[in-house]
């Protein structure tokens, strides 16, 4: 079981992530396959039934997935290093250009001090690095109330708001 | 000037508690070192060689007299009375305590300012002319438009953990004096036919290690659409922008290795998805950003009458008439001038202000100059509504203060970071060739026979002293432990913007002023009448410049 930050809240789900160089039979249950494996078209279809994920990582195109992501109940977004930005853009375009609607997780190294900019580019599930305490992180998705430019949470600015 | 509102001091005030809660829990060991390393350089704090460094945003340069004070209180207050103005009209405390960085910046915030984003890889402070909308040249004031582009970029979700960092600068003016084409982003104010606003966009200028004049994307962008443009040009960068070398991370490299031509295509492509959405610029919008920077009450003034005093008053006062020449600027509005401080007296390290020279500008800006004034990328403070009549005056309150050296636009205005005595990227200090400098070319005369000429030194590549821009550029450089200086001849940040070319090998610290005096002589012996530095050196080439000092020298 993994514990992480979704909607708002710390829970254990049981999703197992299928790394790139995954070899043989895929296992049973929630799995989430690499793109590769899916842009192979490979053994996906022996689990049809099971609810599948895909991930992405940041330097890899999401207009490969496009529209496809719909298909998936889960797309998780891999950062190898917290610093590589990449992935916000990944899970805008997932949201906004390709109206996907499913869970979008952050996982590698993702910090929570990152936690209220991924929310407003369409994040809404983190896992965030060993020895988090993420009970305390959920303050981070609340630090501020106040935002300037419209993302993916909020699509008008400040400025088609500020009067209403 | 622009004034927060309920939602702006929110947003300051949350900012605030953010840092205080990531310090804290940093200070606790909760957070490694290199996860607090971008939290707090995007609130402006460094670790640097003797002491953290707090850079302090100053949007598009602009401060108000409370502003000031409170700056002086702080200077006062948490660091050794003294603060330093940036070549991106920013300021630096060079020593504040860590600890204590949570309460400046509540102090700052009580003042409408903060430190957000003045370092790390996102998108900086927002840049511009500091004569905005006094100029004679001027198309459009451009600081509402650096207003709403500082809103958009402030606290930007997907734009916060870029390749590098970004920097945008605006101008409004036909004169760039706001080195648009050396920044990653330069907007030009601009008409299309019917008289409509929009922007010529360069992008992929900088300064650094390769330093890069801008490529114009888009000849006009209309203003509605400026931040979809924007947001198109980040996310294109954000995506594609290269990861693996600090040194290729800059847009420029990008835009080098694509061409601009596709660069501007691939951005156009992005803009297609966002153009017309919600990210739209409304009349409204632009309405209430441009209330603030309306006209202040300008009296109804006799400026041929003023004229004629000034020319009574300087004609038996000599240092007056230079102080006047110099450090003065023509307004727009008859009757008025824009006043140059400069902070560049002998002695001082460039750009340095003291705790009680901060509250003396505050009153100075109360008395004369609507309780406002404007920061200079070249290191200077701008008093910009000067009443003509008030000047002889002004210039005396200036002697005693330190700011009257009459040197604006000479050799010894020169720009010069802080260097190796102070900031840990240096591999050579800049302070003391500045001072040097200074001391050698003290004459008044001499200095104003040379004319207009700009000398610009940085302690290392990264050139946040401009040197590549300077028609004199110096770099400090590090040679197996020993500090050297490379100098450049022929840059210019300004409309016909140019980057130095290198003289040769490089200099001791001490050769530096004999080495910039014989530059001085080549071009006294060759120049043409009228002709400056910059058009001599562009007329004559490097040629004359190097025989005259390797072959005598070595």
């Amino acid at each position: 079981m993994t514990r992480l930050i979704k909607s708002g809240a710390v829970v254990e789900d049981n999703w197992q992530l299928i790394p790139r160089d995954h070899q043989g039979e895929l296992p049973r249950g929630r799995i989430i396959v690499p793109l590769s494996l899916w842009l192979d078209g490979k053994a996906l279809a022996s689990h049809s039934g099971e609810p599948l994920g895909i991930w992405i990582d940041v330097d890899e195109d999401v207009e490969q997935l496009g529209g496809h992501a719909r298909e998936f109940a889960l797309v998780a977004i891999n950062f190898p290093t917290f610093m590589d930005g990449r992935g916000f853009s990944t899970a805008r375009l997932l949201r906004e250009r390709y109206g996907y609607q499913g869970e979008i997780r952050a996982i590698g190294n993702v910090i929570r001090d990152q936690l209220f900019y991924m929310q407003r580019c369409g994040f809404d599930a983190f896992e965030l690095r060993e020895g988090t305490d993420l009970e305390a992180s959920l303050a981070s998705l609340r630090d501020f109330d106040v935002t300037y430019q419209g993302a993916t949470d909020q699509a008008l600015p400040l400025y088609r708001r500020r009067n209403v | 000037m622009y004034l927060y509102d309920k939602y702006d001091q929110q947003l300051v005030n949350q900012r605030v508690a953010q840092f205080r809660n990531q310090t804290e829990r940093y200070l606790a060991g909760e957070i490694a070192d290199n996860e607090f390393l971008p939290l707090r350089l995007q609130n402006g704090l460094y670790i640097q060689r003797l002491a953290p460094m707090l850079r302090i945003s100053v949007p598009y340069g602009l401060l108000s007299s409370r502003q000031l004070r409170k700056l002086g209180h702080i200077a006062r207050t948490y660091d050794k009375g003294y603060a330093h103005f940036t070549t991106r009209q920013n300021i630096q405390l060079n020593w504040p305590q860590l600890e204590e960085v949570p309460d400046i910046l509540a102090e700052l915030a009580e003042v409408e300012m903060h430190g957000i984003q003045t370092s790390g890889n996102c998108i900086r402070n927002i840049t511009s002319d500091e004569f905005a909308g006094i100029a004679v040249d001027e198309i459009e004031d451009p600081r509402p438009w650096c207003e709403i582009v500082r809103q958009w970029s402030t606290l930007h979700p997907e734009f916060a953990f870029l390749p590098r960092k970004f920097k945008i600068a605006i101008s409004g003016s036909r004169g760039d004096r706001a080195a648009t084409q050396v920044h990653d982003i330069g907007l030009h104010l601009v008409k299309d036919d019917a008289g409509e606003t929009g922007f010529r966009v360069l992008v992929g200028g900088g300064l650094g290690r390769t330093p890069v004049i801008g490529s114009v994307i888009s000849e006009f962008v209309p203003w509605r659409h400026l931040l979809s443009y924007l947001e198109a040009i980040l996310r294109v960068y954000n995506r594609y922008g290269r990861r693996d070398n600090k040194y290729k991370a800059r847009i420029k490299i990008l835009v080098k290795a694509w061409t601009p031509e596709v660069f501007a295509a691939k951005v156009n492509e992005e803009w297609e998805f966002l153009k017309d959405g919600p990210a739209t610029l409304t009349e409204e919008e632009v309405q209430r950003t441009r209330a603030f920077f309306t006209e202040p009450a300008y009296e109804t003034l006799d400026d041929g009458a003023a004229n004629t005093a000034l020319d009574r008053q300087s004609a038996d006062n000599i240092a007056f008439r230079r102080w006047l020449e110099r450090n003065t600027v023509t307004h727009r509005v008859p009757g008025y001038s824009a006043v140059i401080l400069s902070l560049k007296p002998v002695g001082i390290a460039p750009g340095d202000v003291t705790d009680r020279q901060f509250d003396a500008i505050a009153d100075l800006a109360d008395t004369y100059s609507f309780g406002e004034v404007r920061a200079t990328h070249s290191q200077n403070i701008v008093l910009a509504d000067v009443q003509k009549v008030r000047l002889f005056e002004l210039w005396q309150t200036l002697k005693p203060l330190g700011f009257a050296t009459p040197n604006i636009g000479t050799l010894t205005d020169l720009i010069c970071c802080p260097g190796g005595d102070f900031c840990s990227l240096a591999n050579a200090k800049s302070i003391p060739i500045a001072e040097a400098l200074q001391r050698k070319f003290d004459n008044l005369d001499y200095l104003y026979d040379l004319g207009d000429l700009t000398l610009n030194i940085s302690g290392c590549m990264n050139a946040c002293g401009h040197h590549h821009v300077g028609n004199i550029g110096i770099l400090g450089v590090d040679k197996k432990g020993e500090e050297f200086y490379q100098i450049q001849l022929g840059g210019s940040s300004d409309t016909d913007a140019s980057l130095g070319n290198v003289l040769g090998p490089s200099f001791y610290q001490d050769q530096v002023p004999e080495v910039v005096e014989k530059i001085l002589n080549v071009y006294v012996a060759n120049r043409q009448p009228e002709e400056s530095f910059l058009d001599t050196f562009r007329r004559i080439g490097l040629a004359p410049f190097k025989e005259s000092i390797y072959d005598k020298a070595h």
